[in-house]
C-alpha cells in the first residue's frame, strides 16, 4: 500500500432519501471524505446484489448501500426487500472470504445531511483500515 | 427393495397412460454406462418397461417441469425432486393440476465418481443390492458398502421422503437430521483462508454452465451470464469473472435451493458447489426460518419482508 493511498468507495444511494441526504450535506457545506463515487438508484430495493459484486470486481475498495429508513420507502417496501438481500449477501461474501468491512449498509433520510457525512466518514475509515481490495478484483487490462 | 419400487413405478405409469390421465411420464431408465441412469420420457404403454429405479437415479427431474407447456405430466419424484416441485409451485412456475407426482422415498444416490475411484480398472457393471454396491470389471468383482459411496448432498439430506405426492411408491424411510454441515468448518477459518479455498475451488471452472442447466430452480429466460447489454461476466480468462459467476449463481439460489446437489453432479470438473449452497441455506433458515420446497403457500424469503427483520448491521 502506498502511503498516499485513498480508497475508492462506490455508494449506491436511493433517489428519495439518501441521495437527497447527500445533497443536503453538500448544500449545507458539511465536510466528508471525498472517497465515495455516488450512483443514484430509484430505490435501495432496485440494487441487484450483482451491482455490488460487480463494483467489487471492477476495483471498488468498498461499497455503501444507503436507502430510506424503515417505513419511509417511496415504494412502500423496497428498503425492506433490500434489507433481506443485504442480510444474506453480507454473510455470504464474508463466508467466501471477502472482508466484511468492505460492504456497508445505512439508512439516511433526506433530512440527515449530518448523518450522511458521518456514515461516509465511518465507511471510509473502515475501508482504509482494510487497505486496497485484492480479492475478486479484475486485473486491469486498460490504462 | 429398489427393484420392487421400479416394478411399482412401471405399474403406475402403465395405468396412468392406459387411462389417458397423462401425456408423458418422466422417470429414469438404465443409462448407457454402468453407474448411470438417464432421464426418460415415456409416452406410450409399450415404453413403460424402460422405467427403472436404482441408486443411480441422481438427476433432479423437476428440471423439466418449467417447459411442459400444456402437457399433462406424471413425474417420478424422490425427496429432492419433490422439494423442487414445491419450490417451483411457490414461485408459480408450474401448474399443479397438470401434474401427477409419483413419489419415491429415497434410499439416497451413489456417487459414481467415488465408486470408480475405489477400484482399479474400469467398472463395467454395477448394481445396488440391500446395503451393498456390487461392482464388476474385466478382472475384478467387489462388493462395496453403499453408505460410504453416497453423494455429499445425499449424506446431508433431511428430506428423503417426498414432501408432496399423488402416489407413493413403497414405505416412507426414516429421516435423518443435518449434522456437521461442511461450511461450518470453513467458517472457523480466517477470511484469508476462506478466500484461498473459494478461489481455488472455482479456479478449474470451464464455464460450461452445466450447473445451471441441471438446476431445477434455474429457469430464467435470459441468465445474467448470457446478457450482453450490459455484459456482467467478462468473456476472458480473468479468474474474477469465474468467481463472480459462482458467487452470483449461488446467491440467486438463496432461499430457493432445495439442496438436491444436481449442480455439483453435473459439473464435469467436480467443483464443490454444494458447500456454498449449504451455507446459504443455513443462513436463510437462521435469518428467516425458511426452508425451500416445504410449503407451496409460503413466499420465498427474498421475495417478501417483515418489518421486524434483522437489521442490526445497518448504520
Amino acid at each position: 500500500m502506498t502511503p498516499d493511498w485513498e480508497p475508492r468507495i462506490v455508494a449506491f444511494l436511493c433517489n428519495w432519501c439518501s441521495y437527497a441526504g447527500a445533497d443536503l450535506a453538500g448544500t449545507s457545506r458539511i465536510q466528508y471524505p471525498p472517497n465515495i463515487r455516488v450512483i443514484r438508484v430509484p430505490c435501495s430495493g432496485r440494487i441487484n446484489p450483482l451491482f455490488i459484486i460487480k463494483a467489487l470486481q471492477m476495483g471498488a475498495d468498498g461499497v455503501l448501500v444507503s436507502g430510506c429508513h424503515p417505513g419511509d420507502c417511496h415504494y412502500q417496501t423496497g428498503n425492506y426487500l433490500a434489507r433481506r438481500k443485504a442480510a444474506v449477501l453480507r454473510r455470504f461474501l464474508e463466508f467466501l472470504g471477502i472482508e466484511m468491512g468492505r460492504l456497508h449498509f445505512s439508512w439516511v433520510s433526506a433530512a440527515e445531511g449530518t448523518k450522511f457525512s458521518q456514515v461516509v466518514d465511518e465507511v471510509t475509515q473502515a475501508v482504509k483500515r482494510l487497505g486496497p481490495a485484492t480479492r475478486l478484483v479484475k486485473a486491469r487490462t486498460w490504462t | 427393495m429398489m427393484e420392487a419400487q421400479g416394478e411399482k413405478i412401471r405399474e403406475v405409469a402403465r395405468r396412468l397412460l392406459e387411462q389417458d390421465r397423462v401425456d408423458v411420464v418422466i422417470g429414469f431408465e438404465k443409462g448407457s454406462l454402468p453407474l448411470r441412469a438417464s432421464p426418460v420420457f415415456v409416452r406410450t404403454v409399450a415404453e413403460t418397461h424402460r422405467l427403472i429405479w436404482d441408486c443411480f437415479c441422481e438427476n433432479n427431474l423437476a428440471r423439466y417441469l418449467t417447459r411442459i407447456d400444456d402437457h399433462r405430466v406424471a413425474i417420478v419424484a424422490k425427496g429432492c425432486d419433490s422439494r423442487a416441485i414445491v419450490a417451483l409451485m411457490a414461485e408459480r412456475q408450474i401448474p399443479r393440476e397438470r401434474l401427477t407426482i409419483i413419489g419415491v422415498p429415497c434410499q439416497r444416490m451413489v456417487d459414481r465418481r467415488k465408486a470408480a475411484a475405489a477400484v482399479h480398472g474400469e467398472i463395467l457393471a454395477a448394481r445396488c443390492q440391500d446395503s451393498n454396491l456390487d461392482v464388476e470389471g474385466r478382472d475384478f468383482r467387489r462388493s462395496l458398502p453403499r453408505d460410504a459411496f453416497l453423494y455429499l448432498s445425499c449424506r446431508l439430506c433431511t428430506h428423503r421422503n417426498p414432501v408432496i405426492h399423488d402416489v407413493l411408491i413403497g414405505d416412507p424411510v426414516e429421516e435423518s437430521t443435518l449434522n456437521e454441515p461442511p461450511s461450518l468448518r470453513l467458517e472457523r477459518c480466517s477470511d484469508h483462508q476462506r478466500w484461498a479455498v473459494f478461489s481455488q475451488t472455482v479456479s478449474s471452472c470451464v464455464r460450461c454452465f452445466a450447473c445451471r442447466q441441471a438446476c431445477p430452480m434455474c429457469y430464467c429466460q435470459e441468465c445474467f451470464v448470457d446478457a450482453s447489454t450490459p455484459s456482467w461476466i467478462g468473456r476472458g480468462t480473468d479468474p474474477s469473472d469465474i468467481q463472480m459467476w459462482h458467487i452470483v449463481r449461488a446467491f440467486h439460489m438463496a432461499g430457493r435451493c432445495v439442496a438436491c446437489g444436481a449442480c455439483e453432479r453435473a459439473c464435469p470438473m467436480e467443483i464443490d458447489l454444494f458447500t456454498m449452497l449449504e451455507k446459504l441455506n443455513r443462513d436463510v433458515k437462521e435469518l428467516f426460518a425458511f426452508e425451500a420446497g416445504i410449503s407451496a403457500d409460503t413466499t420465498p424469503p427474498l421475495g417478501t419482508h417483515d418489518p421486524d427483520d434483522p437489521g442490526d448491521f445497518i448504520l
